[in-house]
């Protein structure tokens, strides 16, 4: 349980630290990924770049139209905020979803976006709203974001600042959990927006997707019933000791009907 | 080595550390502070849980550089004058502990708990559970601690 050493920086603005980094470096958020993964030396950073005491990175702004959140937000508030528990109440229970309480207190919404976790809950979020992620560099669109498994758009030494949520008509997110990990084996968020329906899926693949055929389907009709019939092709599914290409394929249609059920 | 001042119970610590120093580590071996435990390699099983800044959190899972200036408290710190916190009391009357192993955990997580969520009841309490594992399985009398002490501090 001893990690590698490592120098450790905490700078006091967002512009040190990306002064501060260096390709072995990593950022360091809630750190209950990184840190977890240290422990097991599977993760060896020459440095950890501590931006978690940034305030500038923490708020909540609801707008009319859309829910802007710092990337340094925890789980927690955003769980508990009263302005996302209003404007898009499957965000907050998206939140809520994820880990147990001691994470929620630690862990970010910037943190879990930039690891991208195929099990991770917040990428369904993210890509099931449409939202737009704004780094210290540019702005980038969720659907160009998530590139592969643990894999982003983001380059060397950006850091995510914040994250503009669309607020939608509709949404729900149904997951269902490893029994053991609590991680998702097919979570879906579903979300009825003013640009049309949109349907992200985690846990099922090696990274976050949409289903354009279930969007197809709840475009016409917005009713658990109108996808029951549409699956995923289990070629592109993880199979692991956990569960089939195929169980976690009919998963997904299930954790759909379900987010609908909920939206 | 990085110098860290934090508090602890009350009291102000300071102390020169590895960077890698997880904050158990510290507790348990810098301060002696052997009731925070450690069950587990890979963060899940809650048995360090200790409350930084008031909020409960897995010591295993942050570096003592991270606590500095932060408001440390751990099961040691909950008694007062010799008497034991409600929370305490309250799994000793339940015997909501086989082993004990998981127990300091699960009585900071409950304090915690109950203080962000004063009216509990069993379901809520096992979801709230989620990041504490007692591997004797004796969950049933550690939900009815919980409940029992919820129930004796609303009504203080």
């Amino acid at each position: 349980m001893i990690t590698y050493q490592f120098e450790y920086h905490r700078p006091k603005t967002l512009a040190e630290a990306e002064k501060l980094f260096t390709p072995e470096a990593k950022f360091l958020a809630g750190g209950q990924t990184l840190i977890p993964t240290m422990k097991m030396r599977l993760a060896n950073p020459t440095a950890l770049i501590d931006i978690s005491g940034l305030k500038e990175l923490s708020f909540i702004r609801a707008g009319s139209d859309t829910v802007v959140i710092g990337a340094g937000t925890t789980h927690f508030d955003v769980a508990n905020s009263t302005d996302v528990r209003r404007a898009i109440p499957a965000l907050a229970f998206t939140a809520e979803e994820i880990g147990d309480p001691a994470v929620r207190y630690m862990g970010t919404l910037g943190g879990s976006l930039a690891n991208n976790d195929p099990a991770a809950d917040y990428p369904a979020a993210a890509l099931g709203l449409g939202a737009t992620i704004k780094t210290t560099r540019r702005s980038i669109a969720a659907d160009d974001f998530f590139t592969g498994m643990f894999s982003t758009a983001l380059h060397d030494g950006e850091i995510i600042t914040e994250v503009l949520f669309p607020i939608a008509e509709r949404a729900g997110y149904a997951k269902f959990p490893n029994p053991a990990s609590r991680y998702a084996m097919a979570g879906v968020f579903v979300a009825k927006t003013k640009h049309g329906v949109r349907v992200a899926v985690t846990g099922a693949a090696p990274c976050v997707f949409r289903v354009p055929q279930m969007e197809a389907a709840l475009t016409k009709n917005f009713s658990p019933d109108a996808i029951a019939n549409i699956t995923v092709p289990a070629d592109d599914m993880n199979s692991d000791i956990h569960g089939s290409a195929e169980y976690r394929a009919h998963l997904v249609t299930v954790m759909a009907k379900r987010a609908v059920a909920a939206a | 080595m990085t110098a860290v001042s934090l508090t602890v119970n009350g009291k102000p610590v300071s102390a020169d550390v590895e960077n890698r120093t997880l904050l158990v580590y510290f507790l348990r071996e810098h301060l002696r502070l052997t009731g925070t435990h450690i069950g587990c390699d890979t963060s899940q099983c809650g048995s360090c849980v200790v409350h930084v800044n008031g909020r409960a959190v897995k010591s295993c899972s942050m570096f003592t550089v991270q606590a500095q200036g932060a408001d440390v408290m751990t099961i040691e710190g909950l008694a007062k004058d010799g008497k034991l916190h409600p929370v305490q009391e309250a799994f000793r009357e339940n015997h909501g502990l086989q082993c004990g192993f998981c127990t300091p955990g699960m009585i900071m997580t409950a304090v915690d708990m109950i203080r962000r969520k004063p009216i509990l009841d069993r379901k809520t309490i096992r979801e709230e559970l989620e990041g504490n594992i007692c591997r004797c399985t004796g969950y049933h009398n550690i939900v009815s601690a919980i409940e029992d002490a919820a129930k004796k501090m609303g009504a203080a």
